[in-house]
């Protein structure tokens, strides 16, 4: 079992995110209320406490804002913050670029990866 | 209500032990609780008070509590990861100062390195109703590479070198040839740091703390009963806490919850960082260092690499001597978790204790900090300024 798989059923509240990237869609959480953007999504505002919070389609597009690959890995792996153009800095991978071309400020783009037959995880690699 | 002067160290003692297979954690827990009494003068029937952190096995104090067989009528388990016994600290001179303990002790033990956790703090992974797992440990989020994205950070904005975090291990390293106990003894240089293999960038192996088993403790108590005992005075003038973490996506690296804690504890201390002649500072790895110094106000944030270069953590030779014991990347790390050590060799700087090589002239303020849990997602960071009386 997955790390992913392990712990989803927990989360009742995200688990529209995950449906719909397994349809290749990228979704993320803003609130009628603020008009933010928060990540990672939550039922809640993390911003302004409102329940009326909504998904919306996110473009896919961001830019890095941190990363680190781990060399200690076989094979290594790029681990990085990436800010969407939505607003919020998310937790992902780099996959699908040479890991020596990534840096802090390169564009991004969103690059659904199948963790298993039915599991799916945001990742980006360089646009 | 202020804690200062309302509660003093009394006992403090750093388990021998960095190898410790044959022995259970809990006993770890016994035996540096008693070493800690044995140097306070103090027995195990005077402690009302009991404070331990997420290294404590089973349910924490009441698992420690009848291991140990003590009688108290306050406990406290409060668990902001490593740096949690500077917080307990803070929190035994509130409760000794509300009247709810007299004598309190605060231990922490561990032997991750005979149970071969080779690979740093467990990565929670045990935990999947935590509400941010599927967004972090499904990535291959580490402790590794979790604080290797702030070092990241913190050089692209600021210009900090490889060079400069290495001078934090040279530091700590010029210390640890001192003490007998300290698992790196060797002094190393910077291009000894540099040419260590890089692990996750852009942090290399040198920059890395150690993992080793053992642990320590402290007894904190009221003016009191610290007058009538035959030890150095040593008073808690001040203490801070606070807690870190991603703000909703509204990410910034390159600064810690130390900037709250720190002014939190001068203001109480009533001090300036100016004042403070030795810190004992996480070094959970090098960069750790560097942002807890712009932090906690030694520098301004940005200049914690030029501050350390040139040797400026040394003691005898810069001008904010650290880890005098050879800190977590020398000298120990028990449990993964850096607090208590932080404070006994602040204590012991304090008391005139240290070793003479490393022993700071006139050493009558010093500072505890430590950043517990993950540097670059969620951590809580607790600062200490003492005082010799």
């Amino acid at each position: 079992m997955s790390v992913l798989s392990s712990s989803l059923h927990h989360h009742p509240e995200t688990q529209p995110f995950w449906s719909a990237l397994g349809e290749r869609r990228f979704l993320f959480k803003a609130c009628r209320g603020c008009g933010r953007a928060h990540w990672y999504p939550r039922a809640i505002c993390p911003f302004c406490d409102s329940p009326d919070t909504e998904w919306r389609n996110a473009s896919g597009r961001g830019v890095i804002y941190s990363y680190s690959i781990m060399r200690v890995a076989k094979p290594p792996y790029a681990i990085a913050y990436v800010t969407l153009e939505e607003g919020p800095t998310m937790m992902t991978n780099i996959v699908d670029s040479d890991l020596e071309a990534i840096a802090i400020g390169k564009p991004v783009e969103v690059a659904i990866r199948k963790t298993t037959d039915d599991e799916s995880l945001p990742m980006f690699k360089l646009a | 209500m202020s804690i200062n002067g309302m509660a003093y160290i009394v006992g403090a003692y750093e388990h021998p032990t960095r190898k410790a297979p044959d022995k259970s954690v809990a006993q770890l827990h016994a035996e540096v609780a008693l070493g800690a009494l044995a140097d306070a003068g103090l027995s195990k029937d005077d402690v009302d008070g009991y404070f331990c952190g997420g290294d404590a096995p089973g349910t924490g104090p009441l698992s420690l509590v009848e291991y140990m067989n003590l009688k108290v009528r306050h406990a406290d388990s409060t668990n902001i990861g490593g740096s949690s016994y500077i917080l307990h600290v803070n929190h035994a001179a509130q409760a000794i100062a509300a009247g709810k303990c007299d004598v309190a002790l605060i231990t922490l033990a561990g032997r991750p390195r005979s149970e071969s956790l080779q690979k740093g703090p467990p990565q929670r992974t045990d935990n999947p109703v935590q509400p941010d797992f599927p967004w972090e440990q499904a990535f291959g989020m580490t402790t590794l590479n979790a604080y290797a994205m702030c070092a990241m950070r913190h050089m692209h904005e600021f210009g900090t070198t490889s060079d400069q975090l290495a001078w934090v291990k040279v530091a700590a390293s010029h210390h640890a040839q001192h003490n007998p106990n300290a698992m790196l003894r060797d002094v190393v240089t910077v291009e000894d740091v540099a040419n260590s293999p890089v692990v996750a960038d852009p942090l290399r192996r040198l920059d890395c703390c150690v993992i080793s088993d053992g642990g320590g403790a402290v007894i904190v108590t009221r003016p009191e009963i610290a007058r009538s005992l035959k030890r150095p005075l040593v008073k808690v003038r001040g203490a801070g806490e606070a807690i870190k973490h991603l703000s909703g996506g509204d990410v910034d690296l390159t600064y810690s919850a130390g900037a709250r804690s720190g002014p939190l504890a001068f203001t109480e201390a009533g001090l300036k960082p100016t004042d403070i002649k030795y810190v004992s500072l996480y070094d959970s790895f090098t960069m750790t260092v560097i942002i807890q110094l712009e932090d906690l106000g030694f520098c301004r944030k940005g200049e914690g690499g030029r501050f350390v270069a040139d040797g400026n953590l040394i003691s005898g030779v810069g001008r904010l001597p650290f880890n005098t014991d050879g800190g977590g990347l020398c000298n120990n790390h028990p449990n993964h978790r850096g607090g208590m050590t932080k404070i006994i060799e602040a204590v012991r700087q304090l008391r005139g204790e240290a070793h003479p090589a490393v022993q700071v002239a006139n050493c009558d303020l010093a500072l505890a900090h430590g950043t517990g849990g993950l540097l670059g997602t969620r951590h809580g960071s607790a600062t200490l300024i003492m005082e010799r009386e």
